[in-house]
């Protein structure tokens, strides 16, 4: 586990964040640009010197500025994906994969084929960095990071300076390592759709702080999260796997609290971990059981919580059954279906979109 | 050209012998200062800055007089290098070669620091994450990456070291076979009447080995960059 709790003053700004990151997990540190985040990750890689706090990783202090201790960055061994790869220009694929790889003193758990058979890196090794796409390079960066024998990954933004085309050629590697490893790893981002495929933990940072932090299933209902990731990004987040899938109709159904949810199989076969998101403006109330309706999918609920949302709407939480949902409602429609803490009430999803899939690349759907 | 005579051959290959031992020396020095100056944070850096430039603009004849100064047999260092170790720099082949080192100096220093000054710093801390410390980073990554301006640096000091007049006759004197370079031969034989030819075979062996040398500079500087990328 990694635990962070660091004060850095930098002119204007004051960095004031403490969180701790579960093992093995993927964390997401998200917010806005100018939020902190980097600052932060540069924090616990040991690039900056926070002005007070402490950074522990299983225990061992990093950092702590109470008792003088801060290793250096080379002694920490925390793997590093910078936002501009940062090859070395003067060295070939094969040069920098190893770079690390020969100053690590720890048994190689991570293998030198293992990392180009799974980056896909075998035809790139004789060339040099400045021959590299945008792509390619991340990918050797995350290579040469891995080979490192790092304890934790840390990636800064290591898409955000590629185009849609390439993020979608980097992601599915991203994903493949996470799992294939279980190596925990600390993910900058302020993509929301980044962070909805690869995290399974997520921090929420906001001018300098940390506003919450937990489960990316608890973090997609925080009320903060319409200001950071945008309100049309909202809408609950459920891990969960595929129950059955019908032959006949072509939909996979999927347990979701006390019923389930139903979506276009696609490539999904019964048992397949999937993530779904349920958007809250794809989400309808009724407070009758309703008939006669196009929707395929309806859940019994009862209202947890009223709370105002986006001009004139509000932003209702019903529970079914353990599983949490969000909807957005109009203050005048609220109003008139009585909805309130204790009631019950049927929800209709018009639309589930299917965020991360573990046979492969996420597909949108739905 | 016509052949050279024996004592325009001893003028070539002392010169050529002297500048080379100037860059061996002032290289690894050159590559210090040039780090000071690009990376260090320290009081005095513009002072300190101007010192090292200062053989650019100085009369190098008085580069030679304080050189005499500082290293000559009673100067504070001369006097101490000759009663520790024996070597005398006054009048000697190695003292020719520390003139022409300090005058070259600044030049090299010049290169080297453009080249440092052109690494982005994030590629040591690239290098850090990955387990190099200091000295490590260093070696692996900066000073491969300043090769193309040392090679500049080496090889424009040394044309110029074979150039070098004012400092080195005042310092070390014009003895045939010891500390008469190539300029100071060609000085030599315009003082002596009838030498014309000779003037003129040395002057044109100084312009030939100056403009190789600058051509050969950026020639490497330029193989050198092409290998290493953007």
């Amino acid at each position: 586990m990694l635990e962070v709790s660091v004060r850095h003053r930098l002119g204007q700004f004051l960095l004031d964040a403490a969180f701790n990151a579960p093992a093995p997990a993927l964390v997401a540190l998200f917010g806005v640009s100018g939020s902190g985040k980097t600052s932060l990750i540069q924090a616990v890689a040991g690039l900056r010197r926070p002005d007070e706090g402490r950074i522990a990783l299983d225990g061992e202090a990093l950092f702590d500025a109470a008792s003088g201790i801060d290793i250096p960055a080379e002694r920490r061994r925390l793997g590093y994906v910078f936002q501009d790869a940062r090859l070395f220009p003067h060295l070939d694929v094969r040069g920098n994969l190893i770079y690390g790889l020969r100053r690590s003193r720890t048994p190689t758990r991570i293998g030198f084929d293992d990392v180009v058979a799974l980056l896909g890196l075998g035809p790139l090794l004789a060339r040099r960095p400045r021959g590299l796409s945008g792509g390619e390079r991340q990918r050797v960066a995350l290579g040469r990071a891995l080979l490192a024998q790092p304890r934790m990954l840390l990636l800064d933004e290591p898409l955000a300076a590629l185009d849609a085309p390439r993020r979608e050629e980097v992601l599915p590697y991203l994903e493949r390592l996470r799992d294939h490893w279980q190596l925990p790893m600390l993910y900058v981002s302020h993509q929301f759709d980044e962070v909805l495929r690869l995290a399974t933990h997520l921090v929420l940072m906001e001018q300098g702080s940390v506003l919450a932090a937990g489960s990316l299933a608890e973090m997609a209902l925080h009320p903060a999260l319409g200001r950071l990731a945008g309100e049309a990004a909202v809408g609950a987040v459920l891990d969960s796997a595929v129950g059955a899938v019908d032959a006949r109709t072509g939909l996979a159904s999927i347990p979701a609290g006390s019923g389930a949810l139903q979506l276009p199989a696609g490539a999904l076969s019964p048992g397949t971990p999937v993530r779904l998101q349920v958007l809250a403006r794809d989400v309808i109330l009724a407070t009758e059981p309703p008939r006669g309706l196009s929707v395929r999918n309806v859940l019994e609920g009862r209202v947890v919580a009223v709370e105002a949302g986006l001009a004139g709407s509000r932003r209702v939480t019903v529970d079914i059954g353990g599983l949490r949902l969000l909807a957005q409602v109009t203050d005048l429609a609220a109003s008139e279906l009585g909805l309130a803490p204790g009631r019950p009430v049927w929800v209709l999803v018009k639309a589930v979109s299917l965020r991360a899939a573990s046979t492969g690349p996420g597909l949108p759907a739905a | 050209m016509p052949m050279l005579s024996e004592m325009e051959w001893q003028a070539l290959r002392l010169s050529l012998d002297v500048a080379t031992r100037s860059v061996l020396f002032s290289l690894p020095l050159a590559i210090a200062v040039a780090w000071l100056l690009a990376r260090g944070r320290f009081a005095g850096r513009a002072l300190f800055d101007a010192l090292v430039h200062l053989p650019l603009v100085l009369p190098p004849v008085a580069v030679g007089y304080l050189l005499l100064l500082l290293f000559g047999s009673r100067g504070p260092i001369g006097g101490w290098l000759q009663e520790q170790f024996g070597i005398q720099l006054v009048f000697s082949r190695a003292g020719a070669a520390l003139a022409t080192a300090v005058m070259s100096f600044p030049l090299m220093v010049r290169a080297i620091r453009i080249s440092l000054e052109h690494i982005d710093p994030g590629l040591e801390q690239a290098a850090r994450t990955l387990g190099a410390g200091p000295l490590d980073r260093f070696r692996s990554v900066t000073l491969p990456l300043m090769l193309p301006g040392i090679l500049a640096g080496a090889v424009t000091a040394f044309a110029a070291s074979l150039g070098e007049f004012g400092a080195v006759i005042t310092f070390v004197s014009n003895i045939p076979g010891e500390t008469r370079t190539l300029p100071l031969a060609l000085y030599t034989a315009l003082q002596m009447p009838g030498s014309e030819a000779v003037a003129a075979r040395l002057a044109a062996l100084s312009f030939g080995l100056g403009l190789a040398g600058l051509v050969l500079a950026e020639l490497l500087a330029r193989r050198v960059r092409a290998l290493l990328g953007p």
